[in-house]
């Protein structure tokens, strides 16, 4: 390929800020990429008037590292270990929007067994997301214990993915027809032992922050956004509730089995930096009741589709069946094939909704996959949110857009 | 009536020709529209009080090369109201990748259409603002069209450690 010096003038980018900046009376600011409020490698450029932000030009890329072009080279299955690394935060649901969306082109069948984990899984992943999200927003806004406090319980929850897949966070534990294997008999109590002890965690943080006046003053009519620009601007999510909108891909498209379950949407009223703390912590224990639903109710059976054309058989079946032996090789070498169409499945992520397109074109790799992650479309709202609010308002709106650059870049 | 249905039967009443045909597969729906008509296409399926797709969910692009038309792009459209997603698909050929943009009726459609023009080259007209979104400024290049190479890098050990080092652009002095 040929390299060939390309030159960017000034003019291009002119539009981008406010005359006063080319006569010198605004100033602009590089805020990133390696800055610790902006969670990850995100580049800020300002056009500061004082310490107030009149434009913010947001330039992402940096954690750009080709996922999408990468699984079009693997098969199904290959793949599937690549969506693990796009949203670090929520690793298991990755796997579930991705999983969803072989299972819709294919036409594959999961066991309730495996439906049920699955969703304990994701909703435990939802409340560690949440974690990360409340320790590093608290800890921007200078409430270092609350980061602390945080960190400690999630890693109760990583435990719990490490009993079932090995792995703390790249698990890769779902599967397209279900999971790797069964969880452990040392799960339950786990998630049993999480349940109980977390409900008072919760408190905990809500003493630390909910009421605190210095919180208060720095989230409380920040970056106000109304339901119909939020709509517009492509929020999603807790960003979206938090502004009233009554919109949650578990109850409006319910998929993987969420209909099956209990729970409430919580909704904002002011749609600003409080409201959508506010509503990410209820969130969290709306999660508890689902996870508590799902556990109590845990039916047993296979957690594997027993359709050998796309799930590989058993080992135990490999030493006396000779058509196991050929569905093991074939899978293994070839992967299976995917019929040539298009789906695309929409997921809710702790950021927001997550979706999958993917088409196939009979062949055992994916054609073409596109993952529509809220990081990325969160990102493009924040100069709306961010003008003329101050710099030190801007770290808060970072905060309570959660979002993660890896699932921004891909 | 199904809420799908209705929004197929809308458009091709207000726009006939530009509805060359609708694929149903796995029990979605895509619409088949031609590029100059998708502006008009999305109002009308947002600003319509029976349809209200008001939520522009993704868009993105299909390299089908070396076929023709070569490219499509995808838009995927959902109506919080009424709770349905709805596909529409854009077929453009190589010689011709331009497609207006929908950022007048779906302002998030910036970055996405930022993203398909970095990824496919495919220039969206009107567009307030098309510059590479995720890919360096001054790379040369569309990294997700199906002729744009993979690249891997060699992985050295001590019988080509020598001959991997040679290649490795150093810097001179």
């Amino acid at each position: 390929m040929a390299f060939e010096q390309v030159e960017v003038t000034v003019d291009e980018l002119k539009h981008l800020v406010s005359n006063q900046a080319l006569e010198g009376e605004t100033m602009l600011l590089n805020m990133g990429p390696q800055h610790p409020s902006t969670h990850g490698v995100l580049r800020l450029l300002l056009e500061l008037d004082g310490e107030r932000v009149v434009n913010c030009i947001p330039d992402i890329g940096y954690l750009h590292t080709g996922i999408e072009k990468n699984m079009e080279a693997k098969t199904y299955l290959q793949a599937l270990v690549m969506t693990d690394r796009t949203d670090y935060l929520n690793t298991v649901g990755n796997n579930l929007v991705y999983c969803l969306a072989i299972e819709k082109l294919v036409e594959l069948d999961v066991p309730p067994r495996a439906l049920a984990i699955r969703v304990i899984l994701t909703e435990l992943t939802r409340i560690a997301s949440h974690l990360v999200w409340l320790a590093t927003h608290a800890l921007d806004l200078a409430a270092m214990s609350v980061f602390l406090y945080c960190f400690r319980e999630r890693e109760l929850i990583l435990d719990i993915l490490e009993i079932c897949s090995g792995q703390r966070m790249m698990t890769s534990y779902i599967r397209p027809g279900g999971l790797w294997r069964d969880v452990p008999a040392e799960f339950e109590p786990a998630v049993r032992q999480f349940l109980r002890l977390f409900p008072a965690r919760i408190q905990q943080y809500e003493r630390l922050l909910t009421k605190n006046p210095l919180f208060i003053d720095r989230t409380r009519k920040i970056a106000v956004i109304s339901g119909e620009d939020a709509i517009g601007w492509g929020l999603s999510g807790p960003s979206l509730r938090a502004s009233g909108v009554d919109w949650d891909l578990r109850k409006a498209v319910p998929y993987g089995g969420y209909d099956q379950y209990e729970f409430e949407v919580p909704l904002g009223a002011h749609g600003d930096v409080y409201d959508r703390y506010i509503v990410r912590m209820e969130e969290m224990r709306q999660s508890l009741r689902i996870v508590q639903q799902a556990l109590d109710r845990l039916p047993a059976g296979p957690v594997r589709s027993d359709n050998r054309k796309f799930v590989p058989p058993p080992r135990s079946e490999l030493a006396h069946s000779m058509e196991a032996l050929i569905h093991h090789f074939k899978l293994w070498t070839e992967g299976f094939p995917a019929p040539k169409g298009a789906v695309y499945v929409a997921a809710e992520s702790p950021r927001g909704e997550l979706g999958c397109y993917l088409e196939g074109d009979g062949g055992p790799r994916p054609y073409r996959v596109y993952f529509r992650t809220p990081s990325f479309a969160h990102l493009q709202a924040l100069p709306i949110l961010a003008k003329g609010h101050l710099v030190a308002d801007l770290v808060a709106i970072i905060g309570s857009l959660d979002i993660v650059l890896g699932d921004a870049d891909r | 009536m199904d809420l799908v249905d209705r929004a197929v039967e809308i458009l091709r009443g207000k726009m006939k020709d530009a509805i060359p045909a609708v694929e149903t597969f796995r029990g979605e729906t895509a619409v088949v529209v031609r590029p100059e008509a998708i502006a008009e296409a999305c109002r009308l399926l947002r600003d319509d009080p029976r349809l209200r797709f008001d939520f522009l969910a993704a868009l993105t692009a299909v390299d089908y090369w070396p076929d023709e038309p070569r490219f499509a792009v995808v838009y995927e459209l959902y109506s919080i109201p009424h709770r349905v997603f709805l596909r529409l698909r854009v077929p453009l050929s190589s010689t011709a990748a331009e497609v207006p943009t929908i950022e007048g009726v779906y302002p998030n459609a910036n970055w996405h259409e930022r993203e398909v023009f970095d990824m496919f080259g495919i220039t969206f007209v009107g567009h307030s603002d098309l510059r590479r979104v995720l890919m360096p400024f001054d790379w040369v290049g569309h990294p997700l069209r199906k002729d744009y190479p993979l690249g891997y890098e060699e992985v050295q050990f001590s019988f080509n450690h020598e001959e991997i080092d040679r290649k490795k652009p150093y810097a001179q002095e």
